[in-house]
């Protein structure tokens, strides 16, 4: 994970046509611990909702072959189950509930050692064509770092 | 077995501020009704479940705005009511 950086998925562990398992290494040290908290560092719980929406978002973009964005645009119930922090090894699954007409949605969870430590249901993706080649540059660059492409022609 | 319509209807209404006694017929999901694109998916999201179809939004978007069709073939309750009753009945076919 490179907290500040928003890249939380670190390797895809296995890849289903439904389903992504993946793994995020919670660094030792982040400016991000420095605010959240002092003395107490732990991952905020709205980045553990955004690695697990990247998780959803690299099945997506797995099943789209890369073709299209998909962008977080809501989630259903989130439960934040226990602390997060650094130096905690995260095991990150996502498995599509719904694959619709320019959206998607999916439920993802997030372990540690594991107990489940969050889950979140129903998140919904807008599926879009990139807005900027950059953008789809960077995905297929993120693809390859995390191991989506091993398998497809990349 | 309700209507597709009055299906539909029921949706919106659980789904959006939009009480279920204003969605009539000849309502316009979008200008009478008032439903903003993020909610106008999650009601897709819930019609793509409860009729068991996709709804190709993004097909009917693009002929909206290409000038092919007019909004109002697929976004007053009773014409999107048909739409999906073809769709469930292509399906079943």
């Amino acid at each position: 994970m490179r907290l500040e950086y928003f890249q939380m998925i670190d390797r895809v562990l296995e890849l289903a046509p439904e389903r992504i398992t993946a793994e995020a290494l919670v660094p030792a040290a982040s400016p991000v611990f420095e605010g959240h908290f002092p003395g107490h560092p732990l991952v905020p719980g709205v980045l553990l909702v955004e690695t697990m929406a990247q998780a959803g978002g690299f099945l997506l973009l797995s099943r789209l072959n890369l073709s299209r964005m998909a962008f977080l645009i809501g989630t259903g119930a989130v439960k934040l189950r226990s602390f997060v922090g650094p130096d905690t090894r995260l095991t990150v699954t996502a498995t599509l509930v719904h694959e619709g007409s320019g959206f998607a949605v999916t439920d993802a969870a997030i372990t540690a050692a594991g107990r489940k430590v969050a889950e979140v249901k129903e998140m919904k993706f807008s599926i879009q064509d990139f807005p900027a080649p950059e953008l789809a540059e960077a995905m297929r660059g993120r693809a390859r770092e995390v191991g989506l492409l091993k398998d497809q022609n990349s | 077995m309700a209507s597709a319509f009055d299906r539909i209807a029921e949706i919106i209404a659980e789904t959006s501020d939009v009480p279920r006694e204003n969605i009539k017929p000849e309502s316009h999901v979008i200008e009478d009704l008032g439903i903003d694109s993020l909610d106008f998916l999650d009601i897709v999201f819930a019609i793509d479940k409860e009729f068991g179809i996709k709804v190709p939004v993004e097909a009917w978007t693009q002929e909206v705005n290409s000038g092919a069709a007019p909004a109002e073939q697929y976004f007053v309750m009773q014409n999107l009511a048909a739409r999906i009753e073809e769709l469930v009945a292509a399906k079943g076919g």
